[in-house]
């Protein structure tokens, strides 16, 4: 059986035109998907059942014990650290805001440690946004800074930007003209009409150059800025005012480097600077599937969109002290449950140093080095391919994820909802 | 005498990084992520050749991984794509808004015999902290 539109539960793209095949109720085959994509529906290492740890080692158990676990862990925590979010659908988000809730605790999503420094830099300046439906139609200038989406989206260029064809853009990629301005010659720079290469660490200031030149204030600008001669930023400046409509697509190259939110707030004014001459949005190339829908979630549940502290009776945001690198870094969060994703391999190994001193419950469905550090461990179907949902694609666009198999495994939703319940009444009895 | 190299540390995403993400503990992973990416000048200038180990050493710890050209590279730049081998180097500030320096840490790079750490190995030393405290 081949099950049509299949949405790809991997990266922002969201692609939702994947076709899968079924037989006897597992995944034989898969078209349309990238590598990346690909490899997800086609499956890997599975983690086997639910786990506690005893005696150091971490030994299976059934669901009823690992939430009870799950739950004891977090009502005996001070400063519980909810974390995660991104690789799962807005359903599991809302249950576990509502359990950070309960537990008094922080809720946090891998945004920070990838987009975050865009959403405060949007929240600082304004976003010139737009769907991909809008950039494909009709732009005529594509620029990815420190973006590159031939590995990290692959078919992001195809379905949506560069290369892709739209109604006023006939032409495709024949028709765009394209930057990429980057610390290496990326495989996305190897498809650039102008690449600019830049040191690690000055976006801010080549930004900076560029709006003075759009300014009409380049006569102040030195023969280079960054190394980069001024011939090339006039050349790029050229370029964006030429464009009928331009979009600007950033990636982690400004958000990781020195300036972070500073280089994407930077970045942002460009964009409105050149709204003055012609039409230009932005917009963050986001990673992993529904990064955006929890931030969507967590932003109308609590008015923030990340590191959202529910310990005081009303939320509290202020990344660099509620953030889930910044807890752990200080040593302040006494509890961490992680759903979806895998702090262990991608904070900085001090943080996860102090991860490792603390109860640590993992919901997921893959084993990974945070299983390691893992007290409780609780396996779920996976989003999008065993369970269905609804995530929101790089753009904001909410999409609704199918059901392509059955794993017989409960969702991270229940999963969290179980956990929730059994809180609540650990609650009734004290 | 061991030719140490200065560099940039800039950390990112991969192909096979991505695709072997949610398959940490595969041989995939280990492959595509335990690496480090330095222009060939780089590579020539630390006199190693084939496949080498080098010793990526910042302020924050070190880590040692397999040694790749990479001609995308400009000189005094090297790529350790996203995961655990990178952050063994990565520090944990924030500069107040959450997101630690993935790109951007000095680092010095050697030539070294030492072999790279499986996950497992990466991770030995924590294991047991956490431990039956709940
Ligand atoms: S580009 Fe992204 S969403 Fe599309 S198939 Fe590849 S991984 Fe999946």
């Amino acid at each position: 059986m081949i099950v049509e539109d299949v949405l790809c539960p991997f990266c922002g793209c969201l692609c939702d035109d994947i076709k899968v095949e079924v037989e006897d109720g597992r995944i034989v085959g898969v078209k349309r998907a990238c590598r990346l994509g690909s490899s997800k529906f086609m499956g890997h290492e599975r983690i086997s059942g639910p786990m506690v740890r005893r005696d150091g080692e971490l030994t299976e158990t059934t669901y009823d014990e690992a939430y009870d676990r799950a739950a004891q862990i977090l009502k005996a925590a001070k400063r519980p650290l909810l974390y995660g979010w991104c690789s799962t659908v807005c359903e599991t988000a809302k249950k576990g805001i509502l359990l950070a809730e309960e537990v008094g605790g922080v809720i946090d999503s891998t945004a920070t440690v990838c987009h975050g420094p865009s959403i405060i830099g949007i929240e600082e300046k304004g976003l010139a946004g737009s769907t991909l439906g809008q950039v494909k139609n009709r732009a005529d200038l594509i620029v990815f800074w420190g973006a590159n989406p031939a590995e990290a989206h692959p078919r992001h260029t195809m379905r949506y930007s560069s290369n892709s064809t739209g109604m006023f853009t006939p032409e495709g990629r024949g028709g765009r003209k394209v930057v990429v301005v980057d610390v290496r010659r990326t495989r996305t720079a190897k498809n650039a009409d102008k690449f600019i290469l830049i040191r690690p660490g000055t976006d801010y200031e080549v930004i900076s150059a560029l709006r003075m030149i759009v300014k009409g204030k380049g006569d102040l600008i030195p023969d280079t800025v960054a190394g980069i001669p001024k011939s090339d930023l006039e050349e790029v400046a050229g370029m964006m005012l030429a464009a009928k409509f331009g979009a600007v697509l950033i990636g982690l190259g400004l958000t990781h480097s020195r300036g972070r939110y500073k280089n994407v707030d930077n970045a942002l004014s460009l964009v409105a600077d050149l709204n003055g001459f012609t039409k230009f949005v932005v917009l963050a190339m986001r990673g992993h599937y529904n990064v955006a829908g929890f931030g969507q979630v967590c932003a109308w549940e609590t008015g923030y969109p990340m590191a959202v502290d529910l310990a005081r009776g009303a939320p509290y945001f202020n990344p660099g002290e509620t953030a889930a690198c910044d807890l752990l870094a200080r040593k302040e969060a006494d509890a961490m449950m992680v759903v979806a994703a895998d702090p262990a391999s991608n904070f900085p190994r001090a943080t996860v140093e102090a991860m490792a001193e603390i109860p640590v419950i993992q919901v997921d469905p893959f084993p990974n080095p945070t299983t390691f550090l893992a007290d409780v461990v609780i396996p779920t179907a996976v989003c999008g391919i065993e369970a269905e949902g609804t995530a929101y694609r790089m753009d904001g666009l909410s999409l609704r994820m199918k059901k392509v198999v059955d794993s017989g495994l409960p969702t991270d939703e229940e999963v969290v909802e179980n956990i929730l319940d059994r809180v609540r009444r650990l609650a009734d009895d004290n | 005498m061991v030719i140490i190299l200065k560099a940039i540390m800039i950390s990112g995403r991969t192909l096979g990084q991505g695709a072997s993400l949610e398959a940490k503990t595969s041989p995939e992973f280990f492959k595509a992520t335990s690496i480090c990416a330095l222009s060939e000048s780089d590579y020539d200038d630390l006199g190693i050749s084939g496949e080498a180990n080098v010793l990526v050493r910042t302020e924050f710890g070190e880590v040692v991984v397999s040694a790749r050209k990479d001609d995308g590279l400009p000189p005094g730049v090297i790529f350790i794509p996203m995961g655990p081998w990178a952050n063994a180097v990565v520090g944990m500030d924030t500069g107040g808004c959450g997101t630690p320096l993935f790109k951007g840490t000095e680092a010095e790079v050697e030539g070294t015999k030492m072999r790279v750490k499986d996950i497992q190995e990466l991770f030995a030393d924590l294991l047991r902290r956490g431990g039956d405290r709940s």
